[in-house]
């Protein structure tokens, strides 16, 4: 009996539709969300993140019309997030059928938003979601969809993060998500060792390798990944039975 | 067939009835205490904090209600913290007085483990039940808590292990109860639900 490590698909959405990519240059339509998370329930996610990669005020309704599209898709947890600055902005987003919600620029400008949302829906459905990059022999977050430095280092972050009360954290390698190299094991498994609340790891997957490295070296308890599910260059249900047969506990969907 | 969800609030509510919808149920929220004196088979789905189910019974004027339909034998499904409010208390909220439906006790998960216990995990049968009818002993089920109940070995159906054994499934007379999310654990969770709802026929 052990807790599966859990392999979750990620939709960037910008006006409905899933885009390809977190710069805005050059998007690239991927598809219908809730096609795409019709498909991925059926394939065995274990859950699915939803992200408004645009985050603009104007765009809100149509970000919560494509939450409560997608909700209707699953048997699996949603989380959701982008543009979440403020309490009224998070239970929007639970409303509309997420049960988790992921801050990121907005925490770092006011830490206090964590505790709010804890004390509110409960530290389970609140996801702290940091994009950092590699800077010597430490870690650096930034903010404003990778584009800003703050200069914060990541594993401080991460403790007080936990300590306003995120229950897991979300981490993307920016310098990963742009190569495709494979997840920053060694991020993950600092960030890991840093923090007691489950870590999901974001950025450069591209082989099922790369999983098995994160899930293993990278003492992840998640791996998260968009691209490489969409276009169906590789199957969830394969990956799953790849990582199952080198031993790490995956939940292998199947009818009941 | 007819179910009554009780609606104080709790986050789960839609994905939970969209879920009874999906097997065919007939689906009604219960937001006044009337709706609890007619109903037939009762959902108590819960999702964050002991204090907020309990407060938000309260608040709706469903506390007593529940208790009530709980006393006349009506079938009783608790989700989450909907089966940690059917306990006198939780260490969560010290000053909150549970509905004490059950013996026991709930406790915070030991701190040797990641907390919360967010994700898909087994559960291994002590007991004699319904809701795992039909179920292989391997399935995953969705579990999102820091705070789970031990009781009574002749009450508890299945156990889960993190950090320590807690109460995953809970079957006593007309109460039902687990700690995962049946509503999120894809198609062993519909079986639980749709094992509910048979049960109960």
């Amino acid at each position: 009996m052990t807790l599966a490590r859990r392999i979750i698909p990620c939709l960037d959405v910008d006006s409905g539709r899933v885009v390809k990519g977190i710069e805005f240059k050059g998007l690239r339509d991927m598809g219908d969300p809730q096609e795409l998370a019709r498909r991925y329930n059926r394939e065995g996610a274990d859950e699915l993140v939803v992200l408004d990669i645009r985050a603009s005020r104007d765009g809100r309704p149509t970000f919560l019309e494509t939450i409560r599209r997608v909700a209707r898709q699953l048997q699996i947890p949603l989380t959701a997030g982008g543009g979440i600055r403020e309490l009224e902005d998070g239970r929007a987003v639970l409303r509309a059928g997420a049960d988790k919600l992921t801050v990121n620029t907005a925490a770092v400008e006011r830490p206090e938003l964590l505790s709010e949302l804890a004390s509110q829906f409960g530290s389970q459905a609140v996801v702290l979601a940091m994009d950092v990059s590699r800077d010597g022999d430490s870690w650096r977050v930034f903010v404003r969809g990778g584009q800003q430095a703050t200069g914060i280092d990541v594993l401080e972050w991460a403790r007080q993060g936990v300590a306003h009360g995120a229950g897991e954290i979300l981490l993307t390698s920016i310098d990963r998500d742009g190569t495709c190299s494979g997840f920053d094991c060694e991020l993950t498994a600092a960030v890991a060792r840093a923090v007691r609340v489950p870590v999901i790891a974001s950025g450069g997957a591209r082989t099922f390798q790369d999983f098995l490295d994160v899930f293993t070296a990278g003492a992840a308890d998640a791996a998260l990944a968009a691209s490489i599910f969409h276009s169906e260059t590789e199957s969830i249900a394969g990956l799953k039975k790849y990582l199952a047969g080198h031993h790490v506990p995956v939940r292998q969907e199947r009818a009941e | 067939m007819r179910i009554t969800i009780v609606d104080y609030g709790a986050g789960n509510l839609p994905s939970v009835e969209r879920a009874l919808q999906s097997l065919g149920a007939e689906t009604h929220r219960a937001t006044a205490p009337e709706h609890l004196h007619a109903a037939e088979r009762i959902v108590f789905p819960g999702v964050g904090h002991f204090s907020a189910a309990i407060t938000g019974l309260h608040s709706a004027n469903l506390f007593a209600p529940l208790r009530g339909a709980s006393e006349r034998g009506v079938p009783i499904l608790g989700i989450c913290v909907g089966l940690q409010a059917l306990f006198a208390s939780s260490e969560e909220a010290p000053g909150d007085v549970g509905l004490g439906l059950l013996p026991g006790q709930v406790k915070e998960l030991p701190a040797t483990v990641k907390l919360p216990h967010i994700g898909w995990n087994q559960v291994r049968r002590v007991g004699e039940g319904r809701l795992l009818n039909n179920l292989s002993g391997d399935s995953y089920f969705y579990f999102a808590h820091s705070y789970a109940a031990t009781n009574e070995p002749g009450q508890t159906v299945a156990v889960c292990d993190h950090g320590t054994a807690f109460a995953a499934v809970i079957e006593d007379r007309n109460l039902s109860a687990v700690q995962f999310h049946p509503e999120k654990s894809g198609a062993a969770g519909a079986r639980v639900l749709r094992n509910f709802l048979e049960s109960t026929r």
